[in-house]
């Protein structure tokens, strides 16, 4: 509740506060809020070959990687309101994953060494997730060959759904699972995407 | 359905008031302390604030506590700071010449925190009431005393309260 007045205004600008004041306040809080064990939701942002990604992670590990056409605001409303609002940017808590990330778009790391939250994807999604977590580095597998693999040849469609809302791209790898023809069918963090990732791990 | 926003994005919006309030009760060298310790205390009770509670005005709050809390820890260690005579200075012409942040922070404690709570924190008299003592007309009787009193040392500050009716 603001109080529109000269004198707040001229006040407000006496209490001149920039913006490395606060930066520095918040880097502060994040770390005693993590050391307090209230810190239920870390996150940052890297910038990759597929543009920027959010990066979350909880004290059971990385919790959600999402692309920028998922609008980060959204993925950390989400957050708040799917695991608890207690989400504060914290770098360093996101430095091992964000190190792994960067050694992946250089083509120096082939698989993830990192420890995951599956909390957001349950059921047959999580199912298929673990199994594509299984296709290796520059290989690839197709909707329907997931399906069978499940115990359930007819849900091809299904296994789309679990790709489309995979909460961890990039390090589960969604983008290397493609229709029975060789086409692309679809990817969360579009198809340009998934073309660059497939195209990083053809070319090593 | 409680759709409670990101906390970081409630630091993003209320970092800074809080900061100023922090600085005008406690000065620059302790407004950090203050500060840390209102969103850290913010954060472990955000999950049970009510939905659709005024979220400036409980984070002001707060900064008042711990700014208490922060004048009694240096009280205890009974280090001699800076710490500014409550007095209203007279309108002699070393008083005209103090800037706004000064001349609020000679003000006596009562003006000071009633001026600070409205008019740097947002909050309506009747929550300055609940945090300083006594009635919101009170509250408003002494952060009217401090702004007159601000017109007296500062010399912009008639010009700068004509809109507060």
């Amino acid at each position: 509740m603001n109080v529109p007045n000269a004198l707040s205004d001229q006040l407000a600008r006496s209490y001149d506060v920039d913006e490395d004041d606060l930066t520095r306040l918040r880097r502060r809080l994040a770390v005693t809020a993590a050391d307090a064990g209230v810190l239920d939701v870390a996150y940052r942002t890297v910038d990759s070959p597929v543009g920027m990604l959010l990066l979350a992670a909880t004290d059971a590990g990385l919790v959600r990687v999402a692309y920028a056409v998922e609008n980060h605001d959204n993925v950390l409303q989400a957050l708040a309101d799917r695991i608890s609002p207690r989400v504060l940017a914290a770098p360093e808590r996101l430095d091992l994953a964000a190190r792994e990330l960067d050694e992946y778009f250089s083509g120096r790391r082939h698989e993830f060494d990192l420890a995951l939250d599956w909390r957001l994807s349950a059921g047959f999604r999580r199912d298929i997730l673990g199994r594509i977590r299984g296709i290796g580095y520059g290989h690839t597998a197709t909707y329907a060959g997931l399906a069978r693999a499940a115990g359930n040849p007819k849900a091809v469609r299904a296994v789309g759904g679990a790709c489309a809302t995979n909460p961890l791209p990039v390090v589960v790898p969604c983008h290397r699972v493609l229709r029975t023809d060789g086409t692309l069918g679809g990817y969360i963090g579009g198809l340009d995407a998934k073309r660059t990732l497939l195209g990083l791990e053809a070319a090593v | 359905m409680s759709e409670k926003r990101p906390f970081d994005a409630v630091v993003a919006e209320h970092g800074a008031t809080v900061l100023r309030v922090c600085r005008a009760v406690l000065g620059p060298v302790d407004a950090d302390d203050a500060w840390s310790e209102t969103f850290l205390s913010a954060l472990k009770a955000y999950p049970a604030l009510p939905a659709g509670a005024n979220i400036q005005a409980w984070l002001v709050t707060i900064a008042h506590r711990k700014a208490i809390d922060v004048v009694r820890a240096r009280a205890r260690h009974a280090v001699p700071v800076a710490d500014l005579p409550d007095l209203v200075s007279g309108p002699g012409a070393d008083a005209r010449d103090l800037d706004l942040v000064e001349a609020v922070a000679r003000l006596p404690h009562k003006q000071k925190h009633a001026v600070v709570y409205h008019y740097v924190g947002g909050l309506p008299y009747a929550d300055v009431a609940a945090l300083i003592g006594g009635t919101a007309e009170a509250a408003r009787r002494a952060a009217a005393d401090g702004v007159h009193a601000l017109r007296d040392s500062y010399p912009g500050a008639e010009t700068l309260t004509r809109s507060d009716r």
